[in-house]
């Protein structure tokens, strides 16, 4: 035990792991301040660069990275009325009220503060929560990973989209994309069209990039709105008032911690649905719900937090099932299988060294992005002026060599164009990408599953319910599926307020990434 | 580019239908109930209610009094800067695609960030100064510190 910890605190502290963390968060810091680039942008275009990196810096790389950015996408939203990421949207046009009021200073405080505060507290749930699931899932067979798997679908189709009709198209369509190639029970060479690049597959690492990277840039060069200003706001010390705050709003804190965590666990929803939740949560539950709006700093305290929490709670079921808890984690398993680190409740028994280090990882991060965030906001005008129709095609001609870096085949690079083009065409008509990209990286899970299954049980599909935890989960995703049916029968049984009510929020595209930049 | 839902519906059924077709074909595992085809023809069905829900949908709102039309252009499509943007994006990347084994990563990417560039209203001279300099900042980025093959096409002579 301590002598992985030791190992653990080692691999971690070596000089070069230090100096990638450090590159990670200046690189996620400037991600996150654009807006337009995201934190899963972030993930996606560090790929091809860790794929060089021994596992430890790599995960190192990709944990700071989208830590830094979830907490400076906060930096726009206040200065440009822009969030940064997805993940501040909910909580943008309040900041931005703030700093009308000569509050900026407290507005990113509170952003980065209580960031951290979140962040830490779910990598204190993943700690805890993470090792006790995966002791429980050793006992697992194939019966309940098949169920846990379709359970994880289920919550991304309902979760991830405002329409669960066109979430469940996306979920097959990405299943499907699984599908092709020899890497099925039969070994047969399923839908290559005598294709023979097509026989290992369709990429994941390209599609990814171009689900979220090659799409911003589509959107970028389309767009059709003028530029925003940046406010000119002083800001001073930004750490000032915030202990004050941590008294005043403890309650929010732990709530806005608690949710963010739950949400990034569940799959296919990740720190932008938390932040929304936590947002509208806190305005129904405060005390003085009628300042929300007006620059009141309590529902960034809360959302703040959410969002970052969600990021280590995403990770629980990625590091011990295998299922990604939103699309940044869907990206780190992808890396993961290709460093041999292939998640599952073993890697917690014959490697748990490498899962310390994640805990450690999770811990800096969310340290250093004190000083790290303080300085990024000293310079946060001028990372707002950089010009982002020089950045974008940098990024497009990076992420073409990067495609290709990965398997040295311009193949790649076409499935990551095709891919950014139908990512574009599915935004835009309303069908979220998250549960593709989960379809995508479980597809081959859930079939593995449920043909070893079937063999198992000589095709009785009453054996699916023969054990008493395959029933549980069966159980419970039956429920998940028949839930708008009951809503249905019995009305106002229970009405998902955190979309209906809060009137503020934009269009529902923003969910699923879409950069925004819904200026009056 | 908005399509009506109606439209969605009948492209996946048509889709899903010619998938459920095609998976006839796949062949059975010796001596087991289900093979290769199990889960795309299930997935294949999926695709065909979702198809037929939708086309449902789409054809209800029709009847209302704002109904959406069958396609709706992106509001981008009347936009000259925009369009010429979408169209140079296309044809740099295609260009690149299909150029750059035989003229060599470092042209085909000053080219590309050029024009794109260009096409954003970064001044000319400054949009090919930055692409030089960041084709071979990446160039030594990936061939250089991470030995990605990058072809070098018609300076293979002068490789260095």
């Amino acid at each position: 035990m301590s002598a992985a910890w030791l190992q653990a605190f080692a691999m971690v502290f070596d000089p070069y792991n230090i100096v990638v963390m450090l590159g990670a968060s200046l690189f996620g810091l400037f991600v996150g301040a654009v807006p337009g680039l995201t934190a899963t942008m972030a993930t996606a275009l560090l790929v091809p660069v860790t794929f060089f990196m021994p596992p430890i810096p790599a995960i190192a790389a990709m944990v700071t990275a989208t830590a830094m950015a979830i907490f400076s996408g906060d930096i726009p939203g206040c200065l440009l009325r822009m969030p940064g990421t997805p993940a501040s949207a909910a909580y943008t046009d309040e900041a931005y009220a703030m700093t009308r009021k000569g509050l900026a200073e407290i507005a990113l405080g509170a952003g980065l503060v209580f960031s951290a505060v979140g962040g830490l507290f779910g990598t204190a749930v993943l700690m805890v929560a993470a090792p006790t699931l995966a002791e429980f899932a050793l006992h697992f067979s194939s019966f309940e990973y098949f169920w846990l798997v379709l359970m994880g679908l289920t919550c991304a189709v309902f979760i991830s989209s405002d329409s669960p009709l066109k979430g469940l198209v996306t979920l097959f369509l990405g299943l499907l994309l699984a599908c092709v190639g020899l890497s099925n029970p039969a070994a047969f060479a399923r839908f290559t069209f005598g294709n023979t690049e097509l026989l290992g597959g369709i990429g994941l690492i390209p599609t990814m990039i171009g689900m979220f990277a090659v799409s911003e840039i589509i959107r970028f060069v389309v767009d059709t709105q003028p530029k925003a200003l940046v406010v000119e706001a002083q800001i001073g010390n930004v750490f000032k008032g915030m202990w004050a705050l941590t008294l005043k709003y403890p309650l929010q804190i732990l709530r806005g911690s608690v949710l963010g965590t739950i949400v990034g666990a569940l799959p296919g929803a990740g720190a932008d649905i938390a932040a929304w939740m936590s947002y509208a949560m806190s305005k129904r539950l405060s005390k003085e719900p009628e300042k929300f709006g007006t620059g009141h700093v309590e529902g960034i305290v809360e959302s703040g937090s959410a969002n970052n929490s969600a990021l280590a709670g995403a990770w629980i079921p990625a590091l011990v099932f295998g299922i990604p808890g939103d699309s940044i984690t869907a990206i780190v398993i992808g890396v993961l299988y290709m460093k041999n680190m292939n998640p599952g409740p073993t890697l917690f028994t014959t490697n748990p060294q490498n899962i310390y280090a994640v805990y450690l990882l999770f811990i800096i991060a969310n340290i250093i992005m004190l000083p790290l965030g303080w300085m990024c906001i000293k310079v946060a005008k001028r990372i707002l002026k950089v010009p982002r129709e020089v950045l974008m095609p940098v990024i497009l001609l990076f992420c073409l060599v990067g495609a290709f870096a990965i398997n040295n085949t311009a193949f790649d690079i076409g499935i990551m164009l095709v891919a950014g083009v139908v990512a574009y065409l599915l935004e835009c008509n309303g069908f979220p990408i998250a549960p593709l990209i989960l379809g995508v990286v479980l597809g081959g899970m859930l079939e593995e599953n449920l043909v070893s299954s079937l063999i198992k049980s000589d095709g009785n599909l009453l054996a699916f319910f023969g054990r008493p935890i395959a029933a549980t989960l069966g159980a419970i995703t039956f429920a998940i599926w028949l839930w708008p049916l009951i809503r249905r029968v019995v009305p106002g049984f229970v009405h998902r307020s955190w979309r209906r009510k809060d009137t503020s929020r934009p269009e529902p595209e923003l969910l699923s990434g879409r950069q925004d930049t819904h200026l009056p | 580019m908005k399509f009506n839902d109606a439209v969605w519906g009948a492209v996946l059924l048509v889709f899903a239908a010619a998938l459920f077709v095609h998976v006839q074909g796949f062949p059975a595992m010796p001596g087991q109930k289900v093979g290769p085809g199990a889960l795309p023809g299930a997935l294949a069905v999926g695709l065909g209610v979702c198809g037929a829900l939708l086309l449902l949908r789409g054809w209800r709102q029709r009847s209302t009094d704002n109904a959406p039309p069958w396609v709706e252009l992106p509001d981008w499509f009347g936009g000259r800067a925009q369009l010429l943007g979408f169209a140079v994006l296309v044809a740099v990347n295609l260009l690149y695609l299909l150029a750059v084994q035989r003229l060599g990563f470092v042209l085909t990417g000053i080219v590309y960030l050029a024009a794109l560039m260009w096409v954003l209203q970064v001044k000319l001279l400054r949009a090919l100064a930055i692409a030089v300099v960041m084709t071979l900042l990446i160039h030594y980025c990936f061939y250089k510190l991470l030995k990605v093959p990058l072809p070098w096409g018609v300076l293979q002579s002068i490789a260095w």
